[in-house]
């Protein structure tokens, strides 16, 4: 990259959390803002200037053919193309509406049967080649600085691969699945929070997506030994990231 | 200017995704559309299934802006159809922790998004060189706001520790005394930011405007009181369904507003000072001096001096809040889920955000309804655009159209909230 590198900011279906992080990064953000920028940035900015991109990162899922296409346009005008948060990364929460029957949905909605277009939630990567992911609902502020500085060093950032037990154990906490029986999805999530939930006994509800080589199997067993009906447990596995294929083994009886 | 099309395909320095085309014929609005292209996520549909205790969760996953706000109502509701009695502490946290979004999300407002217009920049990130002390009070406040939210929630976007009753965690009372301090320093950047505002020229408008917030006799109502108007009405903010009234417009991805006689309605920071002005802090009442508008006013330009009214607010009440908690105290609130419904209303940053659910004897969600304040607000933002349009048709189609983005963005719209409860867009 030569001069300040140039930086896009993108949104499909999403709550405009994972961009409000870059402004919530004030204590380093004229800084950051020093050393790239923010070229297409519409939440935050007018006057946005037109691609090509060195970096782009893309908030939320894509929910319609229209947004496919403005995608597969942002992939041509970034070098590199970063998905951000449990949308962009797995399909985010709205993804829960992809097991819906849609004639229930309607019948829901409107007195007088429609024909409607069908609503899916999908990850950026279904679509296109991404460069990088940075999970969780929202993103973690120091994932998104190490990936900055390590994408302006040319160096591969650190993306955490193990489990949110292993953030908990090292802050400490009491483990809230063997001593309060409580249905902690932590074993199977990825790190990169400091375990938040678990530190403020809230069991964890996976919003990071799934760790490296989890096994989702044995934790469903787990919690069906906790006493939790297996409409229960479907409902852990799909939320953030319902479309992962080891998460989908979490759902079947 | 007789005829005129005003543009604006994306429009910028708000939140979501909106676009706005107007047709001038003969000095006169012959077309106008707000059009909310955010793609919906039908947040209102796949709630139904849930269980009760993920409301609080998944809903403020609606906005990454206002979550505390989705909380809070989301609770309200549920503890509503539950019959849960939350004890003074957790009614207390829960305001503090409410004003601590306010903060942060009326310094965005103000200095992010709103200000570059009136100072001729393209964002704040450009007005750092030339306005470099307003730049730093900004990150400043919106920190301070953005760590009493962590400091009670986890984490500013998306907070963990809201739960029935009260919170999963409770702030110690010394970190509590630590933030009271930023909070004073703030004070005074606060009432600045009031002077900034009285400093900028705002066009004139004014209309027959229908203002709705929630109002409480004892404090600056946020998430509680009874739902009141500048027209008369006066209700238990649960049966906000039978009052307000929404419906699909063609162009838009957003539900159009109105009372039960159809007129369209404002609320947010304008709506709520112009109705609880007298409960405004000593401190939010000067500030609101500084600008040098006169409350109550129908001008919706007029939003940034009520937002920097409420931000000195905000933070004076914060300071009154954290003395009165002392040391919190765990306390142990149990409940028992039962068929029923719930609905509660608060006051979100942008205006009033309502809620409603019914569950089956598991908790399981059966029905939900969901509308947030920019809904409330696409249909005012229109018919204002209405009047405000042909009383400039005498300036420069660049600079009409700069105004008109201006109109828009008093209202610090969020789309990405506003388009979630659309039902199923019909083909064609």
């Amino acid at each position: 990259m030569s001069g300040k590198p140039k930086v896009a900011i993108y949104k499909f279906a999403s709550c405009s959390g994972c961009q409000l992080e870059f402004l919530n990064l004030e204590p380093v953000l004229l800084e950051l803002l020093g050393l790239v920028d923010l070229a297409y940035f519409v939440m935050a900015r007018s006057g946005n200037q037109p691609g090509p991109y060195d970096i782009g990162f893309v908030e939320g899922s894509i929910v319609n053919a229209d947004d496919v296409g403005r995608l597969k346009e942002a992939r041509q005008d970034c070098n590199l193309l970063v998905a951000i948060g449990a949308c962009a990364v797995h399909g985010g929460l709205q993804s829960i509406s992809n097991w819906l029957p849609m004639r229930e949905v309607e019948a829901r909605v409107y007195p007088e049967p429609v024909h409607t277009q069908p609503v899916k939630s999908f990850p950026v990567s279904e679509y296109v080649k991404i460069d990088a992911a940075l999970s969780g609902c929202p993103i973690n502020k120091n994932e998104l600085v190490e990936f900055v500085k390590s994408a302006m060093l040319g160096v591969t950032p650190r993306i955490r691969p193990h489990s949110v037990c292993v953030e908990c154990k090292l802050a400490e906490n009491v483990c809230l699945v063997v001593s309060e029986g409580k249905a902690c999805l932590g074993p199977v999530i990825r790190a990169g929070c400091g375990a938040l939930c678990p530190g403020r006994s809230t069991p964890c509800t996976g919003c990071h997506g799934p760790a490296g080589e989890c096994n989702v199997e044995s934790l469903k067993n787990m919690f069906l030994g906790l006493g939790l009906h297996q409409a229960d447990v479907t409902r852990h596995f799909r939320k953030y990231a319902g479309l992962d294929a080891e998460f989908q083994k979490g759902v079947v009886a | 200017m007789e005829n005129a099309r005003i543009k604006v395909d994306y429009l910028s320095r708000l939140e979501g995704e909106a676009a706005l085309d107007v047709t001038v014929r003969d000095g006169k609005i012959a077309d106008l559309q707000l059009n909310v292209f955010e793609p919906p996520r039908f947040f209102q549909s796949f709630l139904v299934g849930r269980k009760y205790f993920e409301l609080p969760e998944i809903t403020a996953r609606i906005c990454g802006i206002c979550p505390v706000s989705y909380q809070m109502t989301a609770l309200a509701a549920i503890e509503r159809a539950f019959d849960v009695r939350i004890s003074e502490q957790t009614r207390k946290l829960r305001k503090l922790y409410a004003l601590s979004q306010y903060i942060q999300s009326h310094a965005l407002h103000i200095y992010m998004l709103a200000a570059p217009d009136f100072l001729g920049f393209e964002s704040a990130i450009s007005m750092a060189s030339a306005y470099p002390e307003e730049v730093k009070r900004a990150l400043r406040l919106k920190r301070l706001g953005n760590d009493l939210t962590a400091l009670i929630g986890g984490r500013e976007v998306h907070p963990v520790t809201p739960q029935i009753g009260g919170f999963s965690d409770l702030p110690s009372g010394a970190a509590l005394q630590a933030i009271a301090i930023r909070l004073e320093a703030a004070l005074p950047e606060a009432m600045e930011t009031a002077r900034l505002i009285g400093q900028l020229s705002v066009p004139d408008l004014e209309w027959d405007l229908t203002c709705v917030a929630l109002s409480d006799p004892q404090e600056y109502a946020i998430n509680g009181g009874r739902l009141v108007s500048s027209k008369g009405l006066d209700i238990d903010p649960a049966d906000y369904r039978a009052y307000l009234q929404e419906r699909h417009i063609g162009h838009s991805n957003a539900l159009h507003s109105s009372t039960k006689n159809g007129s369209s309605f404002l609320v947010g920071p304008l709506a709520r000072v112009n109705l609880n002005f007298a409960r405004l802090s000593p401190r939010a009442k000067e500030a609101a001096e500084l600008t040098g508008v006169t409350f109550p006013s129908n001008n919706p330009f007029h939003s940034a001096a009520a937002r920097a009214a409420e931000l000195v607010h905000s933070v004076e009440e914060s300071l009154q809040l954290i003395e009165e908690l002392g040391e919190p105290k765990r306390e142990n609130g149990g409940y028992i889920v039962r068929a029923g419904c719930g609905a509660a209303v608060t006051e979100a940053p942008r205006g009033i955000l309502s809620h409603s659910y019914c569950f089956n004897e598991q908790g399981v969600v059966l029905e939900a309804d969901i509308v947030a304040p920019t809904s409330r607000n696409v249909n005012n933002i229109e018919e204002g655009l209405r009047l405000f349009i042909p009383q400039h048709l005498n300036l420069p189609e660049e600079e009409l159209t700069l105004k008109c983005e201006m109109f828009i963005r008093n209202y610090d719209p969020c789309f990405s909230c506003s388009v979630h409860f659309l039902k199923l867009r019909m083909n064609g």
